[in-house]
């Protein structure tokens, strides 16, 4: 693997399944008693957060906690970014402190990038901007493989604001490279031009889509003034294209309805449509761990391992 | 203000104005070419030996940010005619875009006092076309021109629309020679834009700015010069659709003249992969098809100058996220040998062509009659001796106050070795004299 994850263009398909199975191996720690292995005791890993998002702050908190890690939460809010210290600034003052891996989410695009120029430690990309989330890409695959037993040849959909998704970026990248069939829904104004270029197909009629389809991924629909500007309503868009009973209906028997969260019920899934059984969108977030866990281990125990043979 | 008596021995004086590429000695003396031909000798003067070396008349720069008053912290007067002395300028145009901003005769005078003191290059200022660069009222582009303005720009800002543009081109035809240059970008297909849209923004997660909000703007332009008949100048071209709308109404005789920049000729969006924020400039690098096409546009002479949009900014500012770091780079120390490396080597435009574009033209553009040539006994001596075939990694310091240079890490060919400005050395064996 690379140093760093910044992109799901720095892993490879061997990869992807070597993240997949050690993150298989550390799922059944989140089911013990007491759910935390040595693996990464006296390791320090920073969760650097510019821009709100208590899950993925949690899930990484959480994983590296499990690990034994020691882990700093930093916060834009109520810490000297607010005072105006710059990105660079405060990536010195942790790598001064002595940080082994740095989680970053940042509204900038390519902030991940510029940090690994600034510090040694691991970078990990916890979503940037409009850019990717690759750690959410990998969730989602070891989510799909986990309850559909394969990755290669499956039809997933993922539907909605695909121009504006850090998370289709790096979902639709994972899922060319092991194999999948993929298919971008949305309204013509947010789906990206050079779409066809990431080896995908792109519709703008979700019910011709869905009896084909094995995932519905579902993105979240910004509902902010300028979003608005790329369709005439939200009631509108949710005829269109929100994944409603009678849509369930569409999808063939098997299939998973996969959400990153979190949801707009009622714009682009309806209510009981996100609690019917094939709504996998709690396991999701109880995956982000385990694969959360497994990054970590990869990247910082690869590390230690080669010290301590070089010791 | 005159130096030493100077004989450069030997050089390939490259003029176009005076329509000579030929070796030759050239004498300089109480700050005017006192000689030119194989027997210009004085006993007196300082022989400098200028085999092998290139001598043409200073470069002029149409296109300049020099910062003050108001962001001195970015380049100031001083240091940014110190910079276009490196890079072998002996005159330069800084925009309007100021702290207060040029759009009064007050700020003109400011910014000519301080380059008075300076000493280092001529500067001729570029008044606003409208009063705070606010596009509703036009600025007293009188007044201006009676304090010796003759170009005049919101640069850095579109004219928002064609009526005050009409107004202004219309305006302006009441005094002699006026060139109105527009930065033609529509601000509602730029908002928030970081970078060309293309295959590249969508991949980085970057907002774009497609070609189209020039090309819509630089269409608009040339049917409002058409319709007025007024002199147009088109800033810094990025497009292959602009080249080819300004090729067209230069050929159905509309009144325009247009720009590139070093950079545009160089990179592409591509070359943006890294996030380097000092290659974040507007308009933005495009695709390589439309570099191209700017390199056909500087053959054919579809684009008449270059001219370097030098735009210091701080480290810190520059250091930044993406998003957050502002547009620009700088350009002046590097545009010369920047023309030599992408232009005359590789063989898309010959060395007189090249002058013509860097010197020559600008020098008639910003009406500045003392530079550009021809190099002839009587005119004042304001020249630049290059080696056109020496590599040098481009990496800071800078002389400019700033160090945002796009280039940094490239290796480029050609150095200037001297700089004469009204007969005396400002830069003497590739270093400031001062």
């Amino acid at each position: 693997m690379n140093e760093h994850l910044l992109s799901m263009h720095d892993v490879t398909a061997d990869d992807v399944v070597r993240i997949l199975d050690t993150a298989e191996s550390f799922r059944e720690v989140g089911t013990r008693v007491i759910k935390k292995v040595p693996a990464l005791r006296g390791r320090t890993v920073v969760n650097l957060f510019f821009e709100n998002s208590t899950r993925t702050r949690i899930s990484f908190e959480l994983a590296a906690k499990r690990l034994s890690a020691d882990v700093i939460n930093f916060s834009s809010s109520g810490s000297s970014v607010s005072k105006g210290e710059s990105l660079k600034d405060t990536a010195l003052t942790l790598q001064a402190m002595g940080a082994d891996a740095i989680v970053i989410r940042h509204s900038s695009s390519g902030s991940p990038y510029q940090l690994t120029k600034w510090v040694r430690g691991h970078v990990l990309n916890a979503g940037d901007g409009t850019h990717e989330h690759p750690t959410q890409a990998l969730l989602d695959l070891y989510t799909m493989r986990e309850r559909l037993g394969r990755l290669e040849g499956l039809h997933v959909a993922i539907v909605g604001d695909v121009l504006h998704s850090r998370v289709a970026r790096s979902l639709s990248f994972g899922l060319v490279k092991m194999g999948a069939e993929v298919t971008l829904v949305g309204p013509a104004t947010l789906i990206p031009p050079d779409a066809p270029a990431w080896g995908v197909q792109v519709s703008h009629d979700v019910d011709a889509v869905l009896p084909k389809l094995d995932v519905c991924y579902l993105l979240r629909v910004q509902t902010e003034r300028q979003r608005l500007e790329y369709f005439p309503s939200v009631r509108e868009y949710s005829r269109l294209f929100g994944l409603n009973r009678a849509r369930v209906d569409l999808l063939p028997e098997g299939s998973l309805i996969m959400h990153p969260g979190p949801m707009n019920r009622g714009v682009e899934i309806d209510s009981d449509v996100a609690d019917l059984p094939q709504s996998v969108i709690e396991d999701q977030v109880t995956n982000g761990i385990a694969v959360r866990m497994a990054l970590l281990y990869l990247l910082l125990g690869g590390r230690a391992a080669e010290q301590q043979e070089g010791a | 203000m005159a130096g030493p008596e100077l004989l450069f021995r030997g050089a390939r004086v490259v003029d176009p104005a005076g329509g000579r590429d030929a070796v030759a000695d050239v004498l300089v003396r109480d700050g005017v070419v006192a000689g030119v031909g194989p027997d210009a000798g004085s006993a007196s003067a300082e022989v400098i030996d200028a085999d092998g070396l290139v001598l043409a008349p200073g470069l002029v720069d149409v296109h300049t940010h020099l910062r003050e008053p108001g962001f001195e912290h970015k380049e100031t007067v001083e240091t940014g005619t110190r910079a276009a002395a490196a890079g072998g300028y002996t005159a330069v145009a800084p925009m309007a875009n100021t702290d207060p901003i040029a759009d009064d005769a007050s700020v003109i005078a400011e910014v000519r006092a301080a380059a008075a003191r300076a000493d280092l290059a001529d500067v001729f200022p570029v008044g606003a076309i409208t009063q705070g660069l606010e596009g509703e009222t036009l600025a007293e582009i009188g007044a201006m021109v009676a304090a010796g303005v003759r170009v005049f720009s919101d640069d850095g800002r579109c004219v928002p629309t064609a009526r005050i543009l009409r107004n202004a081109l219309t305006y302006a035809r009441a005094f002699d020679d006026v060139v109105i240059a527009e930065h033609c970008e529509d601000a509602s297909l730029s908002i928030g834009q970081q970078m060309h849209e293309g295959i590249v923004s969508y991949s980085l997660g970057l907002a774009g700015q497609p070609s189209a909000a020039e090309d819509a703007i630089v269409f608009r332009d040339l049917e409002v010069a058409r319709l007025t008949g007024g002199r147009l100048h088109v800033c810094h071209l990025s497009t292959a659709g602009s080249v080819e709308l300004v090729r067209r109404a230069k050929a159905d005789g509309v009144r325009v003249t247009a720009e590139v920049t070093p950079h545009h000729l160089t990179f592409t969006d591509e070359d943006l992969r890294t996030y380097d924020t000092n290659r974040k400039v507007n308009p933005p690098l495009r695709s390589a098809e439309d570099r191209d096409a700017l390199r056909a546009g500087i053959a054919d002479g579809t684009i008449d100058v270059i001219a370097t949009d030098h735009a210091p900014h701080a480290v810190e500012e520059k250091e930044a996220e993406f998003d957050r770091a502002p547009h620009g780079t700088i350009g002046l120390e590097t545009a010369l040998a920047v023309a030599l490396t992408e232009l005359v080597v590789p063989g898309h435009v010959d060395l007189p062509r090249a002058i013509e574009a860097l010197s020559t033209t600008p020098a008639r553009l910003l009406g500045a009659r003392d530079h550009g040539g021809p190099i002839e006994p009587g005119r004042p001596a304001n020249l630049v001796v290059f080696d056109p075939a020496e590599p040098w990694a481009v990496e800071p310091p800078f002389v400019s106050k700033s160090r945002n240079s796009a280039f940094i890490g490239r290796t480029l060919t050609g150095r200037v070795r001297y700089t004469v400005r009204r007969g005396e050395l400002t830069v003497s064996e590739g270093k400031a004299t001062r």
